[in-house]
């Protein structure tokens, strides 16, 4: 039965014995060996991630510091800002608030600059080899999630440092950065495929990015938004997300369902969009780049 | 009896075996794709063109309805002038690009190596970069590292395996990706123009590998300008036209109609290849 099993699984792999290449009917390829395909590479995805890392850091011991430092001055920079704006009215607490945020937030949207150079700056991996291209933007979120790892640790130092209490409400973290990581998936892929069609697509990036870090609850809170404002703040994606995690971690309670359900509906949509369009363009990379 | 027969033969069609000594087999192959007219296309870019009403995409028919057998064992010199749709061949046979019509069947581990096929990441070092191009390729860790030190051995590149590929020479990134192909023990090596990599001494062993490739009754297609190569290692041509198959015999009668063709028909080609 094994043998039977394996021989039916190895029809669909790339490098089995046997390939079959034939039209698509439809704009898609078989999902179900695609998806296969995508979890036999994910040791290629790991490794890519890490490699880029190591490219990236040149592996010093500075390197890794900055990659800690960094975020955490652009934490202090902005508490600073909100202080002088408000005159120094804000708490330790907030300080908390926009280091979880922010941190956050930089997971994203480093997860989706690195994704949009991944297709176009794999341009020679692509035209050699047959492999599901999903794995390139899924690559960049775990490296955005590897930078992402040691702030988690830092953010827990302030977080006792300032007092803030520490209970089993504080197990929502896990889902909400699981939601957050699939929300940064789909981004990540559809970025990708977009990027290959319009190659100045970075530099709107970049500008974009700036704006939905202002635009999101993280150098100001949730409940500080005038009530006529809230429709509108709540188109924001990523405004449940970080509405459950700063309930979560500075005021300790348990966030409220609605916005766990908002999280998930928005992880869910972008997700499958983000994902259905990378891979139903993929196979037109080949001659794009 | 007839009854038997005529059961047996409908049994036969519908189980169509896979291709028992086919390696590879092409029915009614067409590609055709649109690539955009900027190299680097760009939203900016776009709209302009959008705007003055100019088109933005162009349309290639790179292939036209080729149908073709290889049986294993056999190594296929495929011939032709630039844009005759030699390297959509390979890649429709090795699966990167969909065909637009027909059908591709491939029959064992296919190999590629289409233009420069290594070193897709000039910040990595050549380490890095064989090892992902290996797992890339749908290989386990351990198979990778397994072959890691063949490919090493075989490209002698010495320390320069653990430098950022973007310091290699040319020549460095040819010996690599020839190195990477080679060792891979493909069942089918596509390789489009990558003969003539690195120097003197390194060309000889490429070449030596290659005969030893083609004894060992793997199934090789080549893609190449350099006829003599060709017609010492293959024991079949193609000679691809505008997306046709023009013909296809033993080495030496292809390579005498097209160098026919090229002085008599085209002759700035000639001039262009020079």
């Amino acid at each position: 039965m094994s043998a039977v099993a394996e021989r039916r699984g190895r029809r669909d792999d790339f490098t089995s014995e046997r390939h079959v290449y034939e039209p698509f009917r439809v704009g898609l390829p078989p999902l179900g060996s695609y998806l296969r395909q995508l979890w036999r590479r994910r040791e290629f995805g790991l490794a890519l991630a890490r490699s880029e890392l190591r490219a990236a850091h040149l592996d010093t011991l500075f390197g890794r510091v900055w990659l800690v430092l960094n975020p955490m001055l652009m934490a202090l920079v902005y508490f600073m800002l909100v202080e002088i704006i408000r005159h120094g009215s804000k708490s330790p607490e907030f300080l908390a608030h926009i280091m979880a945020t922010l941190f956050a937030f930089r997971f994203v949207s480093s997860s989706i600059k690195d994704a949009a150079r991944s297709v176009t700056s794999g341009g020679r991996l692509i035209l050699n080899t047959a492999f599901p291209r999903a794995i390139l933007p899924i690559s960049a979120v775990i490296e955005g999630f590897y930078r992402f790892l040691p702030m988690v640790a830092v953010y827990a130092v302030v977080h006792v440092a300032v007092g803030l209490p520490v209970g089993p409400q504080l197990l929502w973290v896990v889902p909400i950065i699981l939601l957050l990581v699939l929300f940064a998936t789909g981004i990540s892929m559809f970025v990708a495929a977009a990027q290959v069609y319009f190659r100045d697509l970075r530099h709107f990036l970049r500008y974009f990015l700036r704006i939905w870090l202002y635009t999101s609850p993280i150098i100001w809170t949730v409940d500080q938004v005038p009530e006529g404002l809230k429709p509108f703040l709540a188109l924001n994606p990523l405004y449940p997300f970080l509405g459950s995690l700063s309930d979560t971690v500075i005021d300790g309670t348990s966030p409220p369902m609605t916005w766990i359900l908002w999280s998930a509906a928005w992880a869910l949509v972008v997700l499958v969009g983000g994902g259905l369009f990378f891979i139903s363009r993929e196979r037109e990379f080949a001659v794009r780049l | 009896m007839s009854s038997l027969s005529a059961s047996e033969q409908l049994a036969e069609l519908e189980y169509a075996p896979p291709a028992d000594n086919w390696a590879i087999r092409a029915e009614n192959l067409s590609v055709t794709y649109r690539t955009p007219i900027d190299k680097r296309p760009t939203l900016k870019k776009t709209v302009a063109r959008m705007v003055r009403r100019q088109r933005t995409l162009k349309e290639v028919q790179a292939l036209r309805d080729i149908s073709l057998q290889i049986p294993h064992g056999t190594v296929v010199g495929i011939i032709g002038v630039n844009g005759a749709g030699k390297s959509t061949l390979m890649r429709t046979l090795a699966g990167i690009l969909p065909p637009t019509r027909g059908r591709v069947e491939v029959n064992g581990r296919v190999s590629t190596l289409l233009a420069l096929g290594v070193g897709f990441n000039a910040d990595l070092s050549g380490r890095e970069n064989v090892v992902l191009g290996g797992l890339a390729a749908g290989l386990s860790r351990e198979a990778v590292e397994a072959k890691y030190d063949e490919i090493a051995e075989f490209a002698d590149l010495g320390e320069f395996m653990d430098v950022p590929m973007r310091n290699y020479s040319s020549g460095m990134y040819g010996r690599l990706a020839f190195s990477v192909a080679v060792n891979m023990e493909p069942d089918i090596l596509l390789i489009d123009e990558a003969l003539s990599v690195g120097d003197a001494r390194f060309k000889r062993k490429s070449f030596d590998k290659m005969r030893e490739l083609c004894a060992e009754a793997r199934t090789i297609l080549i893609v190449s300008h350099a006829l003599k190569s060709l017609a010492t290692l293959c024991s079949d041509a193609i000679w691809l036209n505008e997306g046709r198959i023009m013909m296809r015999d033993t080495p030496e009668a292809v390579i005498d109609a097209y160098t026919r063709f090229l002085d008599v028909g085209e002759a700035d080609e000639v001039d262009e290849d020079v």
